[in-house]
């Protein structure tokens, strides 16, 4: 082999840590004492030493890292796919049999790792050497690799026969079961680092990321920022965890199943029909959802609505109907945000006001300090402000109130889908409409104005 | 010297001239110093953040009384888990690169490497819409909230909103509008609450706001070393932080109005590949090429939790929670996804299916499915 004289400056760092730590597998498989038990393998009329089966190599996986056979197959064809382990009686099947068998270790000195990336010219030496040894060894791929790498290294083209000539006459001098063996560990080399074509590069790494502005600009601020930060206690926090999980399981689809069925397993929209924006009686487990939290409330429209209808019976309306503008103003176009928070001021804000929100002084005179000159966040503090009046005020009362405890009365719990009879009969999906469609539509119906025919079509897409 | 100084001391360490003439990039002063004054500067440096960093490690320790599997000990272990690839979406000529969901629960919106960003209606399996971008190496999409729109960008430095037209004749390129602009390749994109704001993440090392009307960029957010690959909005009730993961190592969490980086943590030992806040916001999870998924505790200012497993090497492209926050489920680069119990730290379940590089995984909106983008150029549907 000649000298890797490629910088080994170019290698991706994650690809590095990947095949230490396959290494690191590797060389514990060895292992005099905890290793995998070797034995000598036939090979035509040779023997070759230090094989193993690739049912040996599972039962090692299998015991070494307690995982199940699958993974143990899994994980050693990864170690095959990148070219720790070869096959020695089929090498272009690079696959990982549970069964009989054989594989060998491949030697350091052709790790992947070792010389990589690998290079043309010993490629092309590699190459020399099939075709010298004996004419017309080469397979069609490797014959069309050869003529284009004789373009394209014309000019070393001597070096790279004398070499090929040199290795083939050192090999000859060896005892044929090393020469056995150095072939197929080279030949293991190049099918990884130069697969026949329609095999998966497996070294293919994505794009580089080369960027690495070694400027520690703000590490001291933030240390002396974080430093000042006040922490909660681990316990407290990881309750808050434990608490959350509890409190949600019923409501995960992937952890309890969903009623009455899962879309994805059953291909009935039923479940999503129910659980649409607006329906008239909602589920049980949403209307439970809205008393976890003021947030999970506010989230769901319908939820919105019935805490602004509940609002308005309490004659404070106009708290959440100022928190929904100052969103829009927060979330909506710049050019409009002027405007914006104009209409807010007047609706809201404004000595006598029609829908006057109660604000304590500070804030207030803060915020229309800011309205001189409007900017996207210059109703934060008052949004806050009234969000937490609600939360701390109105929502615990709605939650006690008669209105919620009626709709949660009238809540359906959906039916659980009886499993198909006949299991095998797939259930017609049915498209819906895109939400694009739905806003084309009513922008559609708005330009018309009012009492317009039917808009758009309603099509399967 | 000012504080801003610092970073131009730090980058110019291995000069070695007698007089050093530079100008600090972020404070524009002219510095002259010797040689022998800028050792002595950096050395004073270093120990002032060596100091500072160990400093915060001690108060980080202090508050930390337990550990995350000894609080779950109470909590009920999970039983055998099935989950299958309930739909397979075939279409794309190359790697799939990213997904995301739409909020009506079964669209999807997925973009490749070879320049193309698909819409399928994935219950259904059916394409919707399909636009080739002028570059390949398409690192990132985003389904608008109102589902209006798709905004995506990669190997262009930019970010682009397409408005899905129903019409099947028009172009969707036609109405493109290209709202951010990098320096270098965008990674990761994301609408915030609304179609008008989106926050981007790019191989120039910063996440930046813009305004999609008008292209304005509205804030920028330095302080990673390196590229910058992932980004999560936090579910907050105020709604305004974000995190974000780089080469540097380094998840930040961000204030979106200020642009200041208000938390970092720094403790996996290579580049973060994702990052998707805990459903509650309180907490943080991160995906690594050092083959870990961790947690990070917001509250209590720390890493909590680590998870890995002797037997799993290669490193993990993206993370999500189930909707209840219990299970975290992680795409990796050794075709697999790993299924883990977020409480007691376990792995739960190793999902097969895929033939390459898993390189996207998201749960959906109402957690009945998760689905996962990869090299083999297809998009799976698990539940």
């Amino acid at each position: 082999m000649t000298i890797n004289t490629l910088a080994k400056g170019g290698w991706h760092r994650e690809q590095m840590t990947c095949f230490q730590k396959m290494e690191k597998v590797i060389v514990a498989m060895q292992d005099p004492d905890m290793g995998m038990k070797m034995r000598n393998q036939r090979l035509l009329i040779t023997v070759i030493p230090h094989a193993m089966t690739g049912h040996d190599i599972i039962t090692w996986l299998i015991q070494k890292y307690s995982i199940c056979e699958e993974e143990a197959l899994h994980l050693g064809g990864m170690l095959l796919k990148y070219g720790y382990i070869y096959p020695l009686k089929e090498p272009r099947s690079i696959v990982l049999h549970p069964d009989e068998t054989p594989y060998r270790f491949q030697t350091p000195y052709f790790w992947t790792s070792t010389r990589w990336p690998a290079s043309e010219l010993d490629y092309a030496i590699y190459l020399a050497k099939k075709n010298i040894r004996k004419q017309g060894e080469l397979m069609e791929y490797e014959k069309e690799r050869y003529s284009v790498l004789h373009k394209r290294i014309n000019h070393t083209w001597d070096f790279v026969v004398m070499q090929a000539r040199e290795q083939l006459r050192a090999s000859k001098q060896r005892r044929k079961a090393d020469r056995i063996v150095l072939e197929c560990q080279e030949q293991a080399y190049w099918l990884i680092n130069r697969p026949p074509p329609g095999v998966g590069n497996v070294l293919d790494m994505g794009l580089e990321r080369p960027n690495n502005f070694s400027l520690r600009v703000t590490l001291i601020e933030t240390c002396r920022r974080a430093l000042g930060r006040n922490r909660v206690k681990s316990s407290i926090c990881l309750e808050g965890f434990v608490k959350y999980s509890e409190q949600y399981q019923n409501h995960d689809p992937i952890m309890q199943g969903c009623l009455p069925s899962n879309p994805w397993i059953s291909d009935d929209t039923a479940h999503w029909t129910m659980n649409a924006e607006m329906v008239p009686t909602p589920t049980r487990l949403r209307v439970e959802c809205w008393s976890f939290s003021f947030m999970e409330l506010l989230k769901d429209v319908m939820g919105r609505k019935e805490f602004m209808t509940y609002l308005e019976k309490e004659f404070s309306g106009e708290n959440l109907c100022f928190w929904q503008a100052c969103e829009d103003i927060r979330h909506g176009e710049s050019s409009k945000i002027a405007e914006k928070v104009e209409e807010v001021y007047k609706n809201f804000l404004a000595p006598g006001a029609a829908r006057w929100v109660n604000i304590d002084s500070k804030t207030m005179d803060k915020t229309l300090e800011g309205i001189k000159r409007p900017h996207r966040f210059v109703m934060d503090d008052a949004q806050m402000h009234i969000y937490f009046l609600m939360k701390k005020d109105s929502y615990p009362r709605y939650l006690k109130s008669d209105l919620y405890k009626n709709m949660l009365a009238k809540a359906i719990i959906p039916q659980e889908t009886k499993k198909s009879v006949f299991p095998f009969m797939r259930r017609q999906r049915h498209s819906s409409p895109s939400p694009a469609q739905a806003a084309a539509q009513a922008t559609e119906e708005d330009g018309r104005g009012k009492g317009a025919g039917p808009a758009g079509t309603n099509s399967d897409v | 010297m000012s504080e801003w100084c610092i970073c131009s001391v730090f980058a110019l360490q291995k000069v070695s001239i007698i007089i050093v003439i530079f100008a600090c990039v972020v404070c524009k002063y002219i510095i002259y110093l010797s040689e022998v004054q800028l050792n002595e500067t950096l050395a004073h440096l270093k120990t002032e953040s060596e100091t500072l960093k160990s400093k915060l490690e001690e108060e980080r320790a202090k508050l930390h009384d337990v550990e995350l599997h000894q609080v779950a000990e109470k909590v009920e272990g999970l039983g055998q888990f099935v989950m299958k690839t309930r739909r397979t979406l075939k279409g794309h000529g190359n790697k799939v690169l990213c997904m995301d969901w739409c909020k009506d629960k079964r669209r999807i919106v997925s973009s490749s490497q070879d320049g193309k960003v698909i819409v399928w209606d994935a219950f259904t399996t059916n394409k919707e819409h399909a636009v080739t971008m002028p570059c390949t190496w398409v690192m990132a999409c985003a389904y608008a909230p109102s589902g209006c729109a798709v905004a995506c960008g990669g190997l262009d430095n930019k970010c682009s909103v397409y408005p899905l037209s129903l019409d099947k004749n028009e172009n969707l390129a036609a109405k493109k509008k290209s709202v951010a602009m990098h320096t270098n390749y965008l990674s990761a994109c994301s609408f915030t609450n609304s179609d008008m704001q989106i926050l981007t993440s790019s191989g120039d090392g910063t996440c930046a706001l813009w305004d999609v009307e008008s292209g304005q960029l509205l804030q920028s957010f330095h302080g990673h070393a390196a590229d910058v690959l992932c980004l999560d909005l936090a579910p907050s009730e105020t709604g305004n932080t974000f995190v974000s993961g780089g080469c540097d190592k380094k998840a930040n969490v961000w204030d979106m109005r200020s642009g200041q980086c208000i938390q970092s943590f720094e403790t996996h030992e290579s580049d973060i590949n994702s990052v998707r806040y805990y459903p509650s916001g309180d907490a943080f999870a991160s995906g690594s090429d050092d083959a870990t998924c961790r947690l990070y505790d917001l509250r209590a200012d720390r890493e909590v939790a680590i998870y890995s497993k002797e037997s799993i090497i290669f490193g993990v492209s993206s993370v999500d929670f189930s909707l209840s926050g219990r299970l975290l489920f992680g795409g990796y680069n050794d075709y697999t996804i790993n299924v883990w119990d977020v409480l007691k730290g376990t792995r739960v379940s190793i999902l097969f299916g895929h033939e390459n590089r898993v390189s996207t995984l998201r749960v959906s909106p109402d957690g009945t499915a998760f689905c996962t983008g990869s090299w083999d150029h297809t998009l799976r549907i698990w539940a």
